[in-house]
């Protein structure tokens, strides 16, 4: 085995007084070796981030490391003073950070930022410099090099920022670089190509990488050997293909199998069903002439067509800016479409004035991404949930006690009513979004990213949950992720969006197994960790997450006057007597 | 089981706790800002509502047998009954023999009064103007092109305009006082607004159907208190001083009411000679002033996220 360049051994930092744990990072050992990638694994909470800034010695204020070593090249920089920090910084170590447009200096030019380090650390001449800056941006695969050098990071694509830092990270021949979650912030695809350039600049130097991530594709793709953290915890660490092969550990198990399959998995459903929603040439411009300033129009989405049938889960994928976020959207009303229909039944519902729309507003509902951010933190549950249904005539009382059984339906206890949304994990949070956004009965519930923030075993929670409830209320999604191993999982149809508009539209099955379009088939091929075996969340023998009692959904009083989802049928066989 | 006042419990249904969370204000409380601030703010409005009990005597009793006395030296009150007690001039006597003291304690009435009135007309306004503005694009463009007309024009020059149209008496100055103060508000609600509008708790309110003035109320209103109490708290200072600026100058309120700037201004002529009638009620400006600003800067540090300390 090759010297280790990193040797961590104990490492403990504590957290402030008065925080829900003692250690942010408990008693951790692991070495990086010269040419190898160690994954540092965890979820949010973990420690993992804590450990590879204290190796910088960058911990926040407020944090400090009790005890322990951490060994470069045999000296311990725990204790080492700021001035030899800054010059084993860039030299012998260096990092990336999971946002590059906050890495960098907005002010400065890329080409000056990466020109700092050299002018810091190295006695070149201006025009060495340069030269060296150049011929690196060129390593890194950077095009229209002048151009790169002269340009503010603002006026780069995140994945050419991402570009720049590891330029910057580089330039030196570092013995070590911590990667702290570089390509979490970016696209799948650019996250394949960062991804690979890591892996080579790497050979090609020897260089020691700790890469820190939550993605166990990501973690497939590109370790040698796994450590995994849980609650600042090191409960394992092995070679890749031990740790995701055989985990040892539990908690390594659950994770490994709470990341979604990318092979679709074969649901049986009704074609025949009705159609519920329908878009016909939908767009979406942004900008356009104002009354004082004209600004740059955005086709955000162009002539969609969509179709939902009742009881079926349509996937919208695509990479940000993609439009599949507008597309929802335009569809909830929250953003007046520019062009097109929208026939929710048999209601054309683009078009309508604010007021007329307002009766539809309870057919569709949603489920946002941020659960930090869609609840209002000055209110608490029961007021968040009673508040659609009091909008349409609902009482207090009953649509109190509604949102109660509500919350149970979504296991979280009934006496949750009366606290604030501060008081619960991004998880329970979202099951609260969901439940919600199910007090209002819609006939379709729209989720944008719902599950994208969460940490792969609670999204794995929330995915189960939809999926039960979508099998006992028979309720039609619109599902918008960017993940297409969620898509795979959940979707009964997919339409990937491109710039604004859907490039295929199809069966899941049929998407993932022969994709017509090339841009489809560079999503798929680019989703990390496509030749390892995640576990189906789906799994048989898992514990059901609703409990049994409340297995029929509450339903609502009569004067609520709504169709409930799977009475709307019985409703319109009816006869109107007016 | 606790009973709590109704009025509270529906204040509370409609805006939400100030604290989200309990550590808020344990926060707020462990910030000596706040805490000497609070305590100062606190003397001070016991001593106005107390001033007729501390010792003082009636702020408008001219004696011109006791002009210009040092802070100090004694003199001989006759009371009602006319019982005759010798008694201190505490901070000396004006040119008009009346007991600087006196005054400056019942100066801080009026200085109280005109900081909280102006600090709570201008806030509500603000907030009014600053909601509507921020939520709806066309009254945006108008209101504030007046706002921006209103801030080119020097606050203080602008109260002085207010008051010379309006009288000399307590509520005009307030009024003059509390105008330029509302596009600082409105400015500081509408920015708010414009953030808090784009969340998605707001786009879910409008997705349940919820009609746009209640999401006003109920979703984004709230969310723009803890910015507003600290702004409050620096134009409540700054009220204070610009009432002591206009009653100095001569155009505040009339000397038979007496306010810290109003002794200012008549100990002026003098002042080289008997520095007592101006130092004494300069000291409760300043202090005051520095209490309520060390307040909002607490109130700031804890209730802004942005600068939350570890």
């Amino acid at each position: 085995m090759p010297a280790p360049v990193l040797q961590i051994v104990g490492l403990t930092v504590a957290l402030p007084a008065g925080s829900d744990r003692i250690h942010a990072v408990n008693d951790v050992t692991f070495a990086v070796a010269t040419g190898e990638i160690v994954c540092l694994v965890g979820e949010s909470g973990s420690g993992k981030s804590i450990t590879a800034h204290t190796i910088m010695g960058l911990l926040p204020r407020g944090l400090r490391s009790l005890g322990g070593a951490v060994r470069l090249d045999d000296e311990d920089i725990l204790p080492a003073a700021e001035a030899r920090l800054r010059q084993l910084r860039g030299r012998r170590m260096s990092m990336i950070f999971q946002e590059p447009m906050t890495a960098l200096n907005p002010v400065m030019s890329c080409g000056k930022q990466i020109d700092e380090v050299l002018a810091t650390h190295t006695g070149l001449s201006a025009a060495e410099r340069r030269a060296q800056t150049l011929a690196m941006l060129e390593r890194v695969q950077m095009s229209d090099l002048q151009r790169v050098y002269d340009a503010y990071p603002h006026q780069l694509s995140g994945g050419q920022r991402q570009r720049i830092m590891i330029a910057m990270a580089l330039i030196l021949k570092p013995a070590l670089l911590i990667a702290d979650e570089p390509t979490t912030a970016l696209d799948v695809t650019t996250q394949a190509q960062i991804l690979s350039l890591i892996r080579e600049l790497q050979r090609e130097r020897d260089t020691a990488v700790l890469f820190v991530t939550h993605d166990f594709g990501v973690v497939s793709e590109i370790a040698d050997r796994v450590a995994v953290l849980r609650l600042g915890e090191l409960i394992e660490i092995g070679t890749t293909r031990e740790v995701l092969g055989n985990p040892r550990h539990e908690y390594t198990q659950t994770l490994i199998t709470s990341v979604p399959s990318l092979t679709p998995r074969a649901a049986p459903r009704d074609r025949d069903a009705p159609i519920l929603l329908r878009t016909e040439e939908l767009s979406k411009v942004y900008g356009g002439q104002h009354l004082f300033r004209k600004q740059p129009r955005v086709r955000a989405a162009q002539s969609v067509d969509l179709t939902i049938h009742r009881g079926e889960v349509l996937g919208i994928v695509g990479e940000s800016g993609s439009g599949k976020s507008t597309v929802a959207r335009c569809i909830a009303r929250l953003v007046e479409p520019s062009d097109g229909s929208i026939w929710l039944g048999s209601d054309e519902i683009a078009k309508l004035s604010h007021r007329r729309l307002r009766p539809h507003r309870r057919r569709i509902q949603m489920v946002f991404q941020d659960p930090y951010r869609s609840l209002n933190p000055r209110r608490n549950i029961g007021e968040a949930m009673i508040e659609g249904p009091m909008n349409f005539g609902l009482d207090r009382a009953d649509a109190m006690r509604r949102a109660g059984e509500l919350l149970e339906f979504v296991r979280i206890e009934r006496t949750a009513l009366g606290r604030y949304p501060a008081q619960f994990s991004g998880g329970q949070r979202q099951r609260i979004c969901i439940a919600r956004a199910l007090a209002m009965e819609p006939e379709l519930l729209i989720a944008d990213e719902a599950v994208s923030a969460l940490d792969v075993s609670v999204q794995a929670q929330v995915l189960r949950l939809l999926d039960d409830i979508r099998k006992r209320l028979g309720l039609t999604m619109l599902f918008i992720t960017h993940d297409l191993r969620v898509a795979a999982q959940v979707c009964d149809t997919v339409a990937v969006m491109r710039l604004g508009k859907v490039v295929e539209y199809g069966d899941v099955a049929q998407i993932f197994a022969q994709p017509q379009n090339d841009y489809t088939r560079a999503l798929i091929d680019a989703a990390p960790g496509r030749h390892a075996a995640f576990g189906p969340f789906h799994e048989e023998g898992r514990p059901d997450p609703v409990p049994e009692r409340s297995a029929t959904i509450p339903q609502s009083s009569e004067r609520f006057g709504a169709t409930a989802p799977g009475v709307a049928e019985r409703e319109e066989a009816a006869p109107h007597d007016e | 089981m606790t009973i709590e006042v109704d009025s509270q419990q529906s204040l509370t249904r409609l805006v939400g706790p100030l604290a989200t969370d309990r550590g808020v204000w344990q926060r707020v409380l462990r910030n000596p800002g706040v805490v000497v601030g609070a305590v100062i703010v606190l003397l001070l409005v016991l001593m106005a509502i107390l001033a007729p009990v501390l010792g003082t005597v009636d702020p408008k009793a001219i004696d011109p047998a006791y002009r210009n006395r040092l802070p100090g030296s004694s003199h001989v009150v006759t009371a009602a009954d006319g019982q005759q007690t010798t008694r201190t001039f505490l901070m000396g006597a004006d040119t008009l023999g009346r007991d600087v003291y006196s005054r400056v304690i019942y100066g801080t009435r009026v200085s109280l009064i005109v900081g909280i009135s102006v600090a709570l007309i201008s806030a509500s306004l603000g907030l009014a103007i600053g909601l509507v503005a921020g939520y709806l694009r066309w009254v945006d463009l108008i209101v504030m092109r007046v706002m921006d007309g209103l801030m080119a024009i020097p606050g203080i020059l602008l109260a002085v305009g207010l008051v010379a149209v309006w009288g000399a008496r307590l509520g005009p100055v307030i009024l003059a006082i509390a105008v330029p103060e509302i596009p600082r508000f409105v400015r500081l609600v509408r920015s708010l607004v414009l953030t808090i509008r784009e969340e998605p708790y707001v786009e879910a309110a409008v997705a349940v159907g919820t009609p746009m003035p209640l999401i006003l109320i109920r979703h984004v209103m709230p969310n723009t208190l803890g910015p507003m109490i600290v702004q409050a708290t620096f134009v409540c200072a700054s009220a204070i001083l610009i009432e002591a600026i206009l009653s100095f100058l001569g155009i505040g309120i009339p000397t038979d009411i007496p306010t810290w700037g109003n002794i200012m201004a008549e100990g002026r002529q003098l002042f080289r000679v008997y520095p007592h009638t101006i130092l004494f009620p300069g000291i409760f400006v300043a202090v005051t002033v520095l209490a309520v600003n060390m307040l909002g800067d607490g109130l700031r540090d804890t209730l802004d996220p942005r600068t939350k300390s570890p």
